[in-house]
């Protein structure tokens, strides 16, 4: 072993001592958590913001005059800053706070509702999430725009020569996801975007599966939409983002009315707030705002080229020792060098539900992900029910691995 | 033997065993014996989406009881339902719409019965009961 992968193989050990959660049993069993692509586990430097805030200074935001709205304002919109900096936005106000990816996504599907035309056209990926196509189905639905899907090849990844022939003059949006959910394959977004731009369109990218893993500059991939969830970067549940172009900001319409997100309010006609605060009516999550930038200084501490090194290590060990198991067939990019993928690998054994390894691998305490992945439209072009997931991040470690291989072959064997 | 004797049969069963492997194992192995339904009733109308395993119910009466059929896309799915329907096929309705299924939670498989719907076996149990139901208000 190299002196580097010695020093990354050991701030792993360092580091799980910051995840309280990691110390926990399942079943009688040390928990394995494998399941970090739906929610990725918070350390105790999170939590104790958390605690601190509804300790000290908990408060509704901008309008109090008083001490603790004003702390509670100015953690908040530092937070703010944070994520500004982090994805290198231009300003700050191309940051508003959503409820989460799926949020982020309603908030521009409805925005665009009121610009499209009936012959415009937008174009979405094959590789979605459900929550980055039932928006754009419900969009289509309203303004009786057409929906056209990149299809995907047998390795998980997007034929870029169909999304040319898909583009034309009438095309107005692009929405793919940076790394799929399901497969963990990433997408050339930047080709996407830059094709995009060549006819006009404009591109909302899902980053709810890159971020834990990556580090975007929105201004280098020249995106315009940007959105992600707090929870899968060891931050709280209920706080995302969305990234937005200011000069496309501007043109959408509020989402939500409300409080906070008003200039001027008469029965005879509202002004709206300017950005962000035009697209954040009522009280926002506070509390998850700050503790997401929290959860970012975490990331940035321990350092993302750090964290992708580490996993790629994890990737390639995991799925060198599952292609021994026979019959294991992993669905997605061919892993190792895994340019392409992230820490996720989706598998079935044989023809075994996946729903039963999950089952008898919970009873050994380790958590992995089964079902369709809220990505049906990859399971039925597999022809399968779905997969089971495995998906690592920093904190896991060889010796889980290790373990979980040994469940894994004792599940194959009770249930052959 | 009433339904209630035949619970307490299984419990007795599975209180032979020492741990959760040999608990599956055998819920496994009963999965394999489970009375399949006819695949002619194996139609969508005869389906409960679970969120992941799917479960083909099928009822009939039989001099005055209820027979069930049943399948599954998942062997551990496969297996509750055997037991399910041990305690419940073959019964008047009457009896399958009171009988109550805490023998699960007695013989530790609880956490099949969870409400996270991943398997469809609470609509299962519920859809055992409307057949029921159904077969009582013939009779009355």
């Amino acid at each position: 072993m190299s002196q580097a992968q010695e020093h990354i193989a050991l701030d792993a050990e360092t580091i799980r001592k910051d995840f309280p959660i990691l110390n926990r049993k399942v079943n009688g069993k040390p928990l394995i958590y494998f399941d970090n692509a739906a929610t990725s586990q918070t350390p105790i430097q999170v939590i104790d913001v958390i605690v601190d805030y509804y300790s000290n200074y908990n408060a509704n935001i901008h309008r109090g005059v008083h001490a603790l709205s004003q702390e509670a304002t100015d953690a908040y919109e530092q937070a703010r800053m944070k994520i500004q900096k982090h994805f290198n936005a231009k300003h700050s106000h191309e940051i508003i706070y959503t409820s989460g990816t799926t949020h982020g996504i309603n908030l521009v599907a409805n925005g665009f509702s009121s610009l499209l035309k009936k012959d415009d056209e937008i174009i979405v990926s094959a590789l979605e999430h459900h929550s980055n196509i039932v928006p754009w189905q419900m969009l289509c639905e309203r303004t009786g725009t057409t929906l056209k899907v990149i299809p995907m090849n047998t390795n998980g990844e997007l034929i870029l020569s169909e999304y040319d022939t898909l583009l034309n003059a009438n095309t107005k949006l692009v929405f793919v996801n940076h790394i799929s959910n399901a497969l963990g394959t990433i997408n050339p977004i930047e080709t996407i975007i830059e094709k995009a731009h060549a006819v006009g369109a404009a591109v909302l990218v899902d980053g709810a599966q890159s971020c834990p893993h990556l580090k975007p500059d929105v201004q280098a991939l020249d995106v315009d939409f940007y959105v992600c969830s707090a929870h899968k970067i060891c931050g709280p549940t209920g706080v995302g983002m969305l990234y937005g172009k200011e000069e496309w900001l501007k043109k959408l319409p509020p989402y939500q009315g409300g409080g906070e997100m008003i200039s001027e309010v008469s029965f005879e006609k509202t002004t709206y707030a300017d950005l962000p605060h035009k697209f954040e009516a009522g009280t926002p999550n506070v509390c998850g705002g700050i503790a997401f930038g929290a959860a970012l200084d975490y990331m940035n501490a321990i350092g993302f080229e750090a964290i992708a090194a580490y996993e790629n290590e994890l990737l390639e060990y995991a799925t060198a020792q599952m292609l021994q198991i026979e019959d294991l067939k992993i669905y997605g990019p061919e892993a190792s060098g895994a340019k392409n993928k992230t820490s996720v690998i989706s598998f079935n054994v044989g023809n075994i539900h996946p729903y039963d390894i999950g089952t008898i691998l919970d009873k050994m305490g380790i958590a992995v992900r089964t079902g369709h992945h809220c990505a049906q439209p990859i399971m039925d072009f597999y022809k399968i029910p779905g997969t089971v997931r495995a998906s690592f991040m920093f904190y896991n470690t060889k010796e889980e691995i290790d373990t979980f291989i040994a469940g894994l072959k004792k599940a194959v064997m009770m249930l052959s | 033997m009433t339904i209630e004797e035949i619970q307490n049969e299984i419990i007795d069963e599975f209180s032979m065993f020492d741990d959760w492997e040999e608990r599956y194992q055998y819920m496994i192995d009963l999965g394999k014996t489970l009375p399949l339904i006819d695949e002619a009733h194996k139609t969508d109308d005869n389906i409960i989406k679970g969120c992941q395993s799917k479960v083909w119910v099928h009822a009939h009466m039989n001099d005055d009881k209820v027979e069930f059929t049943a399948d599954s896309d998942a062997i551990i799915t496969k297996g509750i339902i055997a037991i399910l329907i041990r305690a419940f096929s073959n019964q008047h309705p009457k009896d399958i719409i009171e009988a109550n299924t805490d023998f699960i939670d007695k013989i530790g498989l609880k956490e099949h019965l969870s409400p996270t719907r991943a398997n469809g076996l609470v609509s299962m149990i519920k859809q055992l009961k409307m057949y029921a139901i159904a077969y009582q208000t013939q009779l009355n």
